[in-house]
């Protein structure tokens, strides 16, 4: 397994959504969208204007949305409802619960603007939450790609390939984009993105990035860590878990998500079920996110590299 | 408390400025909005609340709602101008650290802000809380809550509005920005949200119509529709999305955008040239 890591440039994993959700609906005429008045700012706008006769404008009104998405996919529609990760999980989770799971449908909700990098907007658009409430879900599958690239290839083939509901998280601000379109992307398989033997750097989203960048720096100190990319969180990858955690000392997740039921939460369970290892956990600490610069809060929040790199030091001196 | 036609103008001159700095200075933010609901806001704060800047938590004040969270800088700007806190915080907007979040949060305790808020369709619903609250306490106060003609859209504000005048809340009145637009555009293209104040007065509550940009008008309609007795009182107050700045009046674009440095500038000085 061999990716591409050099960032090949910056872009928004919310243009690889739109990207991928064009791409599917040209090929599947069953491919209908929904907007919630911020159509351009999720990339919907791309579909919008290729086919306006399949999209329809439902106003500021998610949970109205979800229903209706969950109508259209009984229908033999797919629908594509995306809006910023707050709403779209959280304002509509009794709708997406019942209408959408428990019907077991094929809905794509796109969870835009995810994490703290959202920046200046503040807490009430920074969706921390999102993974955690919707990896409860029975029937869900929740996929946090790890650039835009990614982000493409997940909409086009949870537009083609997958039946029930889906949860696509996806990003505000342009990101390094540095996956090959050639790459080996399958649901519920994760990625070995570098080899290591000394810890395990298990990460999701925007986060695989900095993981990279943390073993990088490591590899300098004589650590050698693995980078893995989890972007199926449900179903999620147990052998890449069990294995890491066999072949490594110790494992650190990263989000950027609170750690509380979270992607790391979700990790862990895999772990201590199966071999466990001693664990840290990189994300959100019960806390709301607020208004500032995405690096800003980045690095207050310690959701960068360097954070990573002191954490790994730290479990590896203690393990 | 009464302040004459001319005053408010005057200060509203001054928020709408102060508006346009905070917004140039954070690199983004809602700017259509916030000058928009300038003449609103400037009226109540300065000609209808009950409120002491000096005492931001007094007991027996009015409370002042905002639910559309995106406008916080004409709420920011106006209790700046009350005499909440300093008008130079207002450069502070959305950084880090600072007071005046990118959508209110209480956590971070700036004086005179009731309610976090920005996610759209709740500030109904906790409005009729504290209305019924008052009710309960035999309070003198009266509730007030902002709303986008966008956020109407919301099913929550329907709840909220048919619980309203079920309880009778006539300490309660509803403010309706109806300026016609929101982020994808107009508002009727988006989702029509007419007939407006048949769909108010079907869920009970009595309605008012204002222009949202005459002193004159706003002042004595808050005035009939505080004086309502038995059921909740709404003002849809028509007003222009950027007023005050004429290339950009009426455009959906400023919904959600920031002037640059440059733009404010010029910005700045067709609101000082023109009294
Ligand atoms: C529940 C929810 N959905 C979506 C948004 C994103 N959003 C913020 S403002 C806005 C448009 C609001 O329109 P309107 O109420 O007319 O306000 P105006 O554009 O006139 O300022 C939207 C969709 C939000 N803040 N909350």
């Amino acid at each position: 397994m061999s990716y591409q890591l050099q960032n090949r440039g910056n872009k928004p994993t919310r243009f690889g959504f739109g990207e991928g959700v064009l791409e599917a609906a040209e090929m599947n005429p069953k491919v209908v969208g929904i907007g919630a008045d911020i159509t351009g700012s999720v990339s919907m706008n791309f579909f919008a204007q290729q086919f306006p006769e399949r999209f329809f404008s439902m106003g500021i009104a998610e949970q109205n949305c979800m229903g209706v998405a969950a109508g259209l996919a009984l229908e033999g529609k797919t629908p594509v409802f995306s809006t910023y990760g707050v709403f779209a999980a959280l304002r509509t989770t009794d709708q997406i619960r019942i209408s959408v799971c428990y019907n077991n449908l094929h809905v794509i909700i796109g969870g835009a603007h995810a994490g703290i990098s959202v920046g200046p907007d503040g807490a009430t658009h920074q969706a921390l939450e999102d993974i955690a409430v919707m990896r409860v879900l029975p029937n869900m599958t929740v996929v946090s790609p790890c650039d835009a690239t990614q982000t493409k290839l997940a909409a086009i083939k949870a537009i083609n390939e997958l039946n029930g509901p889906v949860y696509l998280r996806f990003g505000r601000e342009a990101v390094p984009d540095f996956t090959s379109e050639g790459q080996n992307f399958n649901f519920g398989k994760g990625q070995l993105m570098k080899e290591g033997k000394d810890i395990s750097i298990i990460a999701t989203g925007h986060m695989v990035w900095e993981a990279l960048q943390a073993a990088y720096q490591l590899a300098k100190e004589g650590i050698d860590a693995r980078v893995i990319n989890i972007h199926t969180i449900k179903p999620i990858d147990e052998e890449i878990i069990i294995w890491a955690a066999k072949e490594t000392k110790a494992i650190i997740t990263a989000e950027e998500h609170q750690v509380m039921g979270g992607f790391g939460s979700a990790v862990a369970e895999v772990v201590v079920k199966n071999f466990p290892v001693p664990m840290d956990f990189v994300g959100l600490n019960d806390s709301f996110g607020e208004s500032g610069k995405p690096e800003e809060l980045m690095e207050k929040y310690g959701l960068t590299s360097r954070n990573m790199v002191n954490r790994i030091k730290n479990i590896l001196s203690s393990a | 408390m009464f302040r004459s036609v001319e005053e408010l103008k005057e200060t509203a001159r001054k928020i709408r400025i102060n508006i346009i700095r905070s917004l140039a200075v954070s690199g983004s933010g809602h700017t259509g909005g916030s000058l928009g609901l300038t003449d609103v806001f400037t009226a109540l704060y300065f000609g209808i609340l009950n409120h002491d800047p000096k005492n931001a938590k007094w007991a027996e004040r009015d409370r002042l709602i905002l639910s559309i969270g995106h406008v916080a800088p004409v709420l920011y700007a106006t209790l700046a101008q009350s005499g909440y806190f300093p008008v130079e915080e207002l450069l502070t907007l959305r950084k880090l650290g600072s007071r005046l979040q990118g959508h209110p949060g209480r956590e971070h305790g700036l004086p005179g802000l009731e309610l976090s808020a920005g996610s759209l369709g709740q500030g109904l619903s906790v409005a009729v809380g504290m209305a019924l609250a008052g009710k309960m306490d035999q309070k003198k106060w009266h509730v007030y809550s902002v709303h986008g003609d966008g956020e109407l859209q919301e099913g929550a504000i329907w709840e909220a509005a048919m619980s309203a005048a079920h309880h009778k809340l006539d300490n309660l009145t509803a403010i309706v920005d109806r300026n016609g637009v929101q982020i994808d555009g107009k508002t009727s293209d988006v989702m029509e949200i007419e007939p407006l104040t048949k769909k108010w007065s079907a869920f009970g509550w009595e309605v008012f119509e204002c222009d949202g940009h005459s002193f004159k008008d706003i002042v004595s309609t808050f005035n009939r529709a505080k004086a309502t007795i038995g059921r909740p009182s709404v003002v849809i107050a028509h007003t222009i999305m950027g007023k005050g700045v004429r290339e950009i009046e009426g455009d959906y674009h400023w919904h959600g955008k920031a002037p640059s440095e440059e733009q404010a500038t010029r910005f700045i000085k067709e609101i000082q040239d023109h009294s």
